[in-house]
């Protein structure tokens, strides 16, 4: 049975300048002992979808609906979300240096999460599982005593006190150094195993993804761009962002060329352009995507990759193939409004845009050649 | 493709009048401070502790390592921003860690840096002409129209639009303002950049645009750059060499394709095996070494080597005495070990300070690879 299944959730807030629309109308389900990876940047809206789940967005506007167990979590009142929260859904936020109180106890904090639902846990176990030393003496230790993975150790122990059904992890790792990250992962990895607890993973960094993601979904403004089993977003992506984002990583591939970025920068939630709201960045921009918004719609025959893109289906990954396509669709569509929309975008980074034709072909090839020499 | 750079690079000593900067036995410990209004000193983090490297001509040299590791001092040090505590910092043959704040002056315009954080490293109530500009009136060498004209020139040249020269820093992206921090630093037309975190704080879709432009500028302006980040894949890709820091020491250096294929410290080899890779085919073939707790305090290092009470491979000798840097003697080597004069971090050799580094096709199964022992 599905987790978690969240339908047409749509989140804005009301602000000075105009409504921001952080949140729209994202559907996805969780099933128990997945972990869901959730990646985006800055403003793609992951953060705000994950706290309106647990009742963390006071003053957003909110429709849609997210039934976890069997209730609809939007509809709960306060007192209800706090049965929930801890207990059977629990949150680790990024810093953990500003999630933990520095005037009280390791300890005390801990045990707070287990006070508070009238549980007889023991919060020397709890520290003890995650991997804390010696926890008799360090529960009686301040947050500040404690070094930046070890806060992130008793964060993870505060979320799993209760042995929570599903765990929304917000960037975790983030603020932790390459080894220690690789730690707090592999005890993520060992913990969700070993009580079989769902995991919402939320996180910019495409390299976290593949270490632990079952299903992806990559948000841009507010939507969910595309959505599919790990190995397809890294092998066949189809939407043009998903492909923007894995070919803008340096890898050891490309070393010392030049890198592929995607132009410009995400649009602001306020202000959202017409159409696909990638379309002003994307190198595949033709005239219906100016004016029509696609949404996740199946682009493989097992219908569990999805994508919001109106490149046809079988235009899904890296290949000169698929690549060949890509161009004979932009060729055939686009018409002079998208070709000045594409050509202002690419501008910018001083190459052409990817067009119809052996012209751009033999345009790209020569560029690697001159940054290779 | 690296076997063809090792040919190409099989070689030798960086001559002297390649070298912009070489840094020697630089140490800076800062005193730490206890007691109410008497303050005395109770110890010393020893942030940087006998580094020497050489950072040649229109080349980059990566800094790699984790938090409190004492790159960014490092960094400051060879800025000359803060002085050293012993050892020497030179700039193209001058010795900058000898001379007063005023003689100091002219040589500032020879090397600039770029900060991580573009939010806080601009002044959010001046205009980012003014920013931009500021290193002309400093150093009085452009005014009025003949600076304006020049600060626009710079902010094209970066991909930032001239007209919003009278725009502030919060009506930009994370990306252009790190536009507008690497168009200060380029005001002077420096020889050497030294860029600390440059990209960290942006998307990777940004990320890639800056480290293009940064790509671009080292070609057109031949600038030589100290490139600092934490970022594994970042640094292979900008970097001509590389040196790995660790606990204010560089525990290895090579040029980049070679540290990154063949790395022997055995601190390297878990810093690679633990960065994520952006490919899970990759992450399940690969056997992850996950190092046992945290990086010790800088205030009190563990004797030996420091690497020693979290090293898989640690043995009693490893306690006790501090392995030098010395070039890679293993099977194979010699392909692009150069002489012992070059055996310094930058320079062509691969040097490594380890009593039992890691022989190629090693594995470094561990206490600290098994899973469920964490400690």
């Amino acid at each position: 049975m599905t987790l978690l299944e969240v339908k047409d959730l749509n989140v804005s807030f009301p602000s000075a300048d105009g409504v921001v629309r952080a949140v729209r109308g994202v559907s996805f389900d969780v099933e128990p002992g997945q972990t869901l990876g959730v990646v985006g940047e800055s403003g793609s809206g992951k953060t705000v979808l994950t706290q309106t789940l647990l009742g963390l967005t006071p003053g957003a506007e909110v429709s849609g609906t997210a039934e976890f167990e069997g209730i609809d979590l939007l509809s709960l009142s306060d007192d209800e979300m706090r049965h929930v929260r801890g207990e059977r859904i629990s949150v680790i936020f990024q810093d953990p240096l500003t999630s933990l109180h520095p005037l009280y106890k390791i300890g005390w904090q801990v045990g707070e999460m287990i006070r508070a639902h009238d549980k007889s846990v023991s919060k020397k176990d709890v520290l003890k599982m995650v991997g804390i030393p010696k926890p008799e003496s360090r529960v009686n230790d301040y947050p500040h005593q404690f070094s930046g993975g070890m806060r992130q150790r008793a964060m993870i122990a505060m979320a799993l006190a209760l042995e929570p059904k599903l765990i929304i992890a917000d960037e975790p790792t983030t603020a932790l150094d390459a080894t220690v990250q690789a730690q707090i992962l592999d005890l993520l990895l060992r913990l969700q195993q070993d009580l079989g607890t769902a995991l919402i993973m939320i996180t910019h960094d495409l390299g976290v993804i593949a270490d632990i993601a079952d299903e992806v979904m990559v948000m841009y403004a507010g939507r969910a761009a595309e959505k599919a089993p790990k190995r397809d977003i890294f092998y066949a992506a189809h939407h043009p962002y998903t492909k923007g984002l894995l070919e803008s990583i340096p890898s050891s591939k490309a070393a010392g060329g030049r890198l592929k970025p995607i132009p410009g920068s995400p649009p602001s939630l306020i202000n959202l352009p017409s159409g696909c709201k990638f379309h002003p960045r994307c190198g595949y921009v033709f005239d219906k995507c100016l004016t029509d918004e696609p949404v996740l719609h199946p682009v493989a025959e097992s219908g569990l990759h999805t994508s919001a893109c109106w490149l046809p289906a079988n235009a899904a990954g890296m290949s000169a193939e698929a690549e060949k396509l890509r161009e004979q669709v932009v060729a055939a569509e686009r018409g002079q409004e998208a070709a000045e929309v594409a050509a202002s975008a690419f501008a910018q980074l001083g190459v052409s845009a990817p067009d119809a034709g052996g012209e751009s072909a033999t345009e790209t090839t020569s560029d690697n050649e001159g940054s290779v020499a | 493709m690296a076997t063809g750079e090792r040919n190409t690079t099989r070689a030798d000593t960086v001559p002297d009048d390649q070298v912009l900067v070489r840094v020697e036995n630089v140490v800076k410990h800062f005193p730490v401070k206890a007691g109410g209004f008497v303050k005395h000193t109770v110890g010393q983090v020893h942030a940087v502790d006998d580094v020497s490297l050489i950072i040649e001509r229109g080349k980059t040299l990566g800094l790699v390592g984790e938090t409190g590791s004492g790159k960014s001092t490092l960094a400051r040090c060879v800025a000359g921003l803060i002085p050293v505590t012993s050892g020497k910092v030179t700039l193209s043959g001058t010795e900058i860690t000898k001379l007063s704040r005023r003689a100091m002056r002219p040589l500032r315009r020879e090397v600039q840096m770029i900060f991580q954080d573009p939010y806080s490293s601009l002044n959010p109530r001046r205009r980012v002409g003014a920013i931009i500009g500021d290193p002309f009136s400093i150093h009085k060498t452009a005014t009025g129209n003949e600076r304006k004209r020049q600060v626009q020139e710079l902010m094209e040249r970066v991909g930032l639009n001239p007209e919003h020269f009278n725009r502030f820093p919060s009506e930009f992206s994370g990306g252009q303002r790190q536009r507008i921090g690497v168009a200060r630093a380029l005001a002077l037309r420096p020889k050497l950049i030294i860029a600390d975190e440059p990209v960290s704080a942006l998307d990777v879709s940004i990320q890639a645009q800056i480290l293009n432009l940064l790509g671009d500028l080292q070609s057109e302006f031949g600038l030589t750059y100290l490139f600092i980040a934490h970022d594994l894949e970042v640094v292979r890709h900008v970097s001509d060499k590389v040196a790995v820091m660790y606990l204010g020491r560089v525990g290895e250096a090579a040029p980049a394709e070679e540290l990154y294929d063949r790395p022997r410290h055995p601190y390297t080899v878990a810093l690679l095996s633990a960065a994520p890779a952006a490919d899970p085919d990759s992450v399940l073939a690969r056997q992850r070494i996950i190092l046992t707790g945290d990086v010790p305090s800088p205030i009190d290092p563990p004797a030996g080597c420091r690497f020693h009470p979290r090293c898989p491979k640690a043995q009693e000798i490893c306690g006790r005495v501090e392995p030098p840097l010395v070039p890679d003697n293993a099977p194979g080597a010699d392909d692009v070990t150069g002489p012992a004069a070059d055996a310094v971090p930058g320079g062509w050799a691969h040097v490594t300070a380890c009593h039992f580094p890691v022989v190629p096709g090693e594995e470094l199964a561990s206490a600290g690879t098994a899973k469920g022992e964490l400690v």
